[in-house]
């Protein structure tokens, strides 16, 4: 008994400095952030700013186009948003309907999955060439709207809805739109809940795909500008790492909110 | 999410006595065998136009000499059979792409199972409010932006004034070329990514755990075998799907690293973190070359596709 409750401690203690090593690398990020940039440059490092100066946080936004590359952000997180609500129509079709080729397609759509970006990059640039779509906040958006892996859980979910409450709505008189609408939706809440926080971490972190798409400044990402504030000025730590925490910080507050969602969407990535 | 799918087994027993009534009710109404298509087809044609054919336009332009004049017009593209091919494998850079992929994926798969299972199981030995605290920490790395991870250890490895170079010099050691010396550059590149992918898969052997029944600890441990017994006649064993999957996913991930080497290195020094995903991006958007550059991606589909089916097949031989 004395050994069982001895080893969860020495246990914890190992966890902990793990855990420590993770925490500190963020506390590293946000306090060099506010030290005054020759600090930052001094060796040996300082632990704990001597003051701190949000002069870094501000040149982000007023010497460097932060604040444009934030709306992009978000406006590209918003337009994913929409591909919620066609991945649910199609998990809902594959669910709930049967129709010629649907095998097949759902074949397909699983297929998909295994294709790596690094193949489909260069021909989806030349068809968004083709169509003036490259340099577009768009089309950023466009390629990532979709994913295959989330029509499978909203399928999943959506299997789960019992078909008598569909045929009561139907003998009711309620055309599919509505059905869909006012009984599939508000019945999917939870995997609603967990695709969307998915979809805004995965939206607001993309990085390859933005990268290749935007190329004017005006249509840069977070991440985008961030890598390119790398190349630039690779001698201003705190600018640096106040970008940093421009990016990480909205994150580690989302996933204080939904941690169990997003937990949830994670395992269920793992364990189809 | 067996919560979930448990019922969905039951649903699917009456789904046949459903489908008769559903039938009946739709035959009824004209053009209603449409409405599943009307529901399909956004997301299929999406995923059609950006996940299906640009297999076959990779296919068709890794045939030809498309580059940036061909981007303005088609008629500066012409058909050059394998040539792309034929440049690819007598280029030394793409070798050492290569051998740089395989060397990651050898350093980071095996160490991304070990550490993140020996984590998970660790996490998983207590219920305490400590222990599901703790978890949070460990997922973190897991969400957060790859290229603000890459900068904040790009800061930490920094050779004037970085933080790790600091605590070397505390103990009296020489400080370390992190990002410039050929070889520590790739270890240093692959931590960042194990520190990273780490997260992930923790959360996965985690919830694997908790599918396993309580009893069968219970039952080990009236057999008297102590915590570590428990942990490999029992627990690892129960694990298997969890750590096969894990391995699959790994190594795809891994085959396509590509996000820190750009934000770290940039490939550097002299191409020692180049990745084979990083040497497509480099050929294709910074030379612009789309025919060369489609050639090596399919290369890449090729040994993914490959390395996935070995996979597979081992699996399936194994649980035989």
């Amino acid at each position: 008994m004395i050994r069982a409750r001895r080893r969860p401690v020495l246990l914890a203690l190992a966890l902990a400095a793990g855990a420590l090593l993770t925490a500190f690398a963020f506390l590293w990020m946000l306090t060099t952030s506010v030290k005054p940039l020759g600090e930052a440059r001094r060796f040996p490092p300082t632990i704990v700013p001597s003051k701190v100066s949000f002069d870094s946080y501000l040149r982000l936004f007023r010497d460097l186009d932060f604040g444009t590359y934030l709306v992009n952000t978000v406006v590209v997180v918003l337009i994913s948003f929409v591909g919620l609500l066609l991945m649910a129509m199609a998990g809902y079709a594959f669910a709930k309907f049967h129709f010629r080729g649907k095998k097949v397609m759902f074949a397909l759509v699983l297929a998909t999955m295994m294709i790596p970006i690094q193949v489909t990059m260069i021909p989806t640039y030349l068809l968004l060439n083709s169509v003036k779509l490259t340099n577009t906040l768009v089309g950023i958006a466009l390629p990532a709207l979709v994913s295959a892996f989330a029509i499978f859980l909203f399928r999943q979910f959506m299997t789960t809805i019992p078909d008598d409450v569909l045929e009561a709505a139907r003998l009711d008189g309620a055309n599919e739109a509505r059905i869909f609408r006012s009984i599939v939706i508000p019945m999917s809440k939870p995997i609603f809940a967990v695709q969307a926080v998915l979809t805004f971490i995965a939206g607001w972190n993309s990085f390859l795909w933005p990268l290749i798409i935007a190329n004017d400044e005006e249509k840069y990402t977070l991440a985008v500008g961030l890598a390119l504030l790398n190349k630039q000025l690779s001698v201003n730590p705190p600018l640096q790492m106040a970008g940093a925490s421009l990016m990480v910080v909205p994150i580690l507050v989302v996933f204080a909110i939904f941690q169990k969602y997003i937990v949830q969407g994670f395992t269920m990535s793992g364990l189809k | 999410m067996t919560q979930t799918l448990r019922p969905a087994t039951k649903a699917r027993a009456t789904t046949v006595v459903a489908a008769k009534v559903r039938q009946a009710t739709r035959t009824k109404r004209n053009g209603a065998h449409l409405t599943p298509y009307l529901f399909v087809s956004p997301a299929f044609l999406c995923l059609i136009a950006f996940g299906v054919a640009p297999i076959v336009v990779a296919a068709a332009v890794s045939l030809t000499n498309m580059d940036i004049s061909g981007l303005a017009s088609w008629r500066n593209v012409e058909f050059v059979g394998l040539a792309n091919y034929s440049a690819l494998f007598s280029d030394a850079a793409f070798w050492e792409s290569l051998r740089n992929t395989a060397i990651f994926v050898g350093m980071g798969v095996p160490v991304i199972v070990v550490v993140s299972l020996a984590v998970a199981i660790a996490l998983n030995q207590s219920s305490s409010r400590f222990f599901r605290a703790l978890r949070a920490f460990y997922f973190l790395p897991a969400i957060t932006a790859i290229v603000a991870i890459s900068l904040i250890w790009g800061y930490l490895y920094n050779s004037q004034f970085g933080l790790l170079n600091y605590l070397l010099s505390t103990v009296g050691l020489p400080p370390v070329s992190w990002l410039t010396d050929p070889v520590v550059a790739k270890f240093s590149v692959a931590l960042v990514a194990i520190w990273r992918a780490s997260g992930l898969n923790i959360i996965i052997f985690l919830a694997a755990q908790q599918a396993i029944p309580k009893e069968y600890y219970e039952a080990a441990s009236i057999d008297g075998a102590g915590r570590w017994r428990q942990i490999f006649n029992v627990t690892i064993p129960l694990l298997r799907f969890a750590i096969f999957f894990v391995s699959v996913t790994t190594l795809i991930s891994w085959m396509q690293f590509f996000d820190e080497p750009y934000v770290l290195t940039q490939g550097g020094p002299t191409g020692a973190t180049t990745s084979i995903s990083l040497y497509i991006y480099q050929q294709g958007f910074r030379f612009n070359e789309f025919g060369f550059a489609s050639a090596a991606s399919l290369v890449l589909f090729v040994i993914i596709f490959v390395v996935t089916a070995i996979q597979l097949r081992t699996r399936r031989f194994s649980d035989d």
